[in-house]
């Protein structure tokens, strides 16, 4: 019986420790809404071997997804770095990805790069040392979600918008409208889709702006309380559409193929892989516009091998890989130079690069805060961590 | 040299035991217990709204929240509704697979038997996952195609299909510990009990079924504890259905806190279910 005492002693006294120890790391994060002072690269050094990347799937081709399309390879072969990829599902996990400080390089869209820059996981980019950076189109530089207060925290990698994604052979007439995905008596009920993130709110939000706009929503991240319950309702009103909400590419591909998935949102990759299966599938653009994103590669601040990021980082921002990613990827390359290369002579026009009309009534994921992006004063507005519960809440449902 | 050293040993009692159990010891107390604690410490910290960075403060926001919002409630009693259904399943598939294989299989089919009931722990849980996903398809899967000919369709994903995918996964952890708990039965109860005049079901319900009742329940502990924490099978077979896991899961990059506030819903279950099995005496007779 003493023995047992004591062992017992000694365990809770061991866990108590541990938990101390827990405690008293880590009280840098303080950063309370000011920005973290995190020093810039001044010089480019020798390689240090590799690069540990986060990305969004499709970003970092080697060949193993088809040997014709590899901007790594080269790449690896002519600097050294063995580029290590991790492809993040959602910008939230993106965010989680970069917080462990193992990964030198990130492609954050605008819902994650803000919440980097001020969580003091990126560090400024020092444009010199990127040369490519000069090709980059103007109107893609020194925006609200890649620069602070006149400094670049990033090299623009392209854009698009999120499209309405339809089975030809199944949906018909065509849908030319988002209202297709929240009619109640839509006649695809159960195999409609929706991307499973806090920011698909921002959808809903984007048709409410266009369908009533007696609730005064011009800017879909900009929501005061009353026009995101008003989207949160439109959420609820479509839940049992639903048959999926998608956050892995592959399976929701593999959904529009198999007819579980008819009708949703989706990206332009993921059009691209279901034709490439033989799916008769289309993706448009509404028109009421769209949610979309501006992507930008980024720097850890922790980056073990900084040299690699920042050759990694220039590699694809050149003309080639720019233009190599873009087209892959379906968006429109970040660099002015990429549209010569292109393997369709036309994927620039198709893809809207140098077409600032076509952007106007996309809007770029960011990240929404309590001082409202759209500029209004005399409201607060919900902030993105409120979306994540909501989000939470309506899955959970 | 090592002779004095096992002299010394013998001398010391006290000794030779610190040296056998310093390893475990330590491996329970800071990579298990220690682990169940920080969590339980995380369940209290916050968020920072903004960045997403941890915020080392005492609050019980996170609580609040899990007991105000009813989608928590919800997919607590879902999650608790599926994993009762699962073990209930697993039982009732268990029961007389383990008898035949304990009790009436000859001895050389008996080892074929208990090797065919492991072979799909050797599957990766994925594969058969997904296997069961292309199955359960709605309108295509094969599923469909047989229920098709009784005017039925697939259940297509959503709770059902969720908890035939556990059941089948889980299965041969309720079949196994019954088969041992019914090889350990003298065949001779079953002859008496009949002798005397019992039916078939009297004899099992009063003679076999309090005899592997202890074993039931140690499969039910598999059963019950993997299917209230899976978030798996719920994403592939859930359709837009979540489970507890999937909760944590949403939740573990965002909101760190909260995913710990929430699994320590499952921890709490669990301790009430090895409680409530500890006060049957089960555990005893194990």
């Amino acid at each position: 019986m003493q023995k047992k005492r004591l062992f017992s002693r000694i365990a809770v006294a061991s866990v108590a420790a541990l938990i101390l120890a827990g405690c008293s790391s880590g009280s840098d994060s303080a950063s309370e809404g000011g920005l973290p002072d995190i020093e810039m690269m001044q010089e480019l050094g020798a390689g240090e071997g590799q690069v540990n990347v986060v990305a969004w799937a499709g970003y970092v081709e080697n060949g193993s997804t088809d040997p014709a399309v590899d901007w790594v390879t080269g790449f690896e072969a002519e600097t050294g770095c063995k580029v290590n990829v991790k492809n993040g599902t959602s910008s939230d996990d993106m965010v989680a990805l970069m917080k462990t400080g193992e990964y030198d390089v990130v492609s954050a869209s605008g819902d994650a790069s803000l919440r980097l820059i001020y969580g003091g996981d990126v560090a400024p980019i020092n444009t010199n040392l990127t040369p490519n950076y000069a090709d980059v189109f103007e109107n893609l530089k020194m925006q609200q979600w890649n620069s602070v207060d006149g400094v670049a925290y990033g090299v623009p990698h392209g854009r698009g918008a999120n499209l309405l994604a339809y089975r030809t052979d199944i949906v018909k007439p065509a849908p030319t409208s988002w209202g297709s995905v929240f009619d109640a008596d839509s006649p695809y009920k159960g195999t409609i889709t929706a991307y499973d993130s806090a920011i698909y709110i921002a959808d809903a939000a984007l048709y409410l702006m266009a369908t009533q706009p007696e609730l005064g929503i011009t800017y879909p991240y900009a929501l005061d309380q009353a026009q995101f319950d008003a989207a949160i309702a439109l959420l609820e009103v479509q839940k049992p559409l639903i048959g999926e909400y998608w956050g892995d590419y592959l399976k929701h591909v593999a959904s529009l193929k198999s007819g579980g998935s008819v009708l949703g949102t989706t990206w332009q990759i993921n059009i691209n892989l279901a034709k490439g299966e033989k799916t008769p599938v289309e993706g448009i653009k509404p028109i009421e516009g769209s949610t979309g994103w501006s992507d930008t590669w980024m720097v850890s601040s922790t980056a073990k091998n900084p040299n690699c990021a920042y050759m990694w980082i220039n590699h694809i921002a050149s003309p080639e890989a720019n233009a190599g990613v873009a087209e892959w990827f379906g968006e429109a390359p970040s660099n002015a130079k990429s549209c010569a290369l292109t393997a369709d002579p036309n994927h620039c026009t198709t893809f809207h690069a140098a077409d600032d009309a076509y952007w106007e009534d996309v809007y770029y994921w960011n990240t929404a805060t309590e001082a409202c992006l759209d500029g209004r004063t005399d409201v607060k507005c919900v902030p993105y961590s409120e979306w994540v519960k909501a989000w939470s809440s309506l899955r959970n449902s | 040299m090592l002779d004095s050293l096992a002299t010394s040993m013998h001398r010391k009692p006290r000794l030779r035991l610190a040296a056998l159990l310093t390893a475990p010891v330590l491996w329970l107390v800071v990579a298990y217990l220690g682990a169940l604690a920080t969590l339980l410490v995380t369940a209290f910290f916050t968020i920072d709204s903004f960045t997403g960075n941890v915020v080392k403060k005492f609050n019980l926001e996170n609580f609040y929240d899990m007991f105000t919002d009813a989608a928590y409630k919800n997919v607590v009693l879902r999650t608790l509704g599926i994993a009762i259904s699962v073990t209930v399943i697993c039982s009732i598939m268990a029961i007389p697979m383990a008898f035949y294989m304990a009790k009436i299989a000859k001895p050389k089919s008996q080892k074929l038997l208990v090797a065919l009931v492991l072979t799909p722990l050797w599957a990766s849980y994925l594969v058969k996952i997904y296997a069961w996903r292309t199955m359960l398809e709605p309108n295509t899967g094969v599923v469909d195609w047989l229920l098709g000919s009784l005017g039925i369709h697939s259940p297509g994903f959503g709770g059902p299909a969720i908890i035939i995918g556990l059941s089948y996964l889980w299965l041969p952890y309720m079949i196994l510990p019954i088969f041992a708990g019914l090889e350990r039965l003298p065949n001779n109860l079953l002859d008496a009990s009949g002798d005397l005049g019992a039916h078939n079901f009297y004899t099992f319900r009063k003679i076999i079924l309090p005899l592997i009742f202890p074993s039931l329940v140690a499969g039910s502990m598999f059963t019950f504890s993997l299917s209230l924490g899976d978030y798996i099978t719920a994403q592939i077979l859930g359709g837009k259905l979540q489970m507890l896991g999937s909760v944590v899961y949403q939740n573990f990059s965002i909101n760190l806190p909260f995913a710990a506030t929430i699994s320590m819903i499952p921890v709490t279950i669990m301790a009430i279910y090895l409680y409530l099995v500890r006060r049957t005496g089960a555990l005893a007779s194990m």
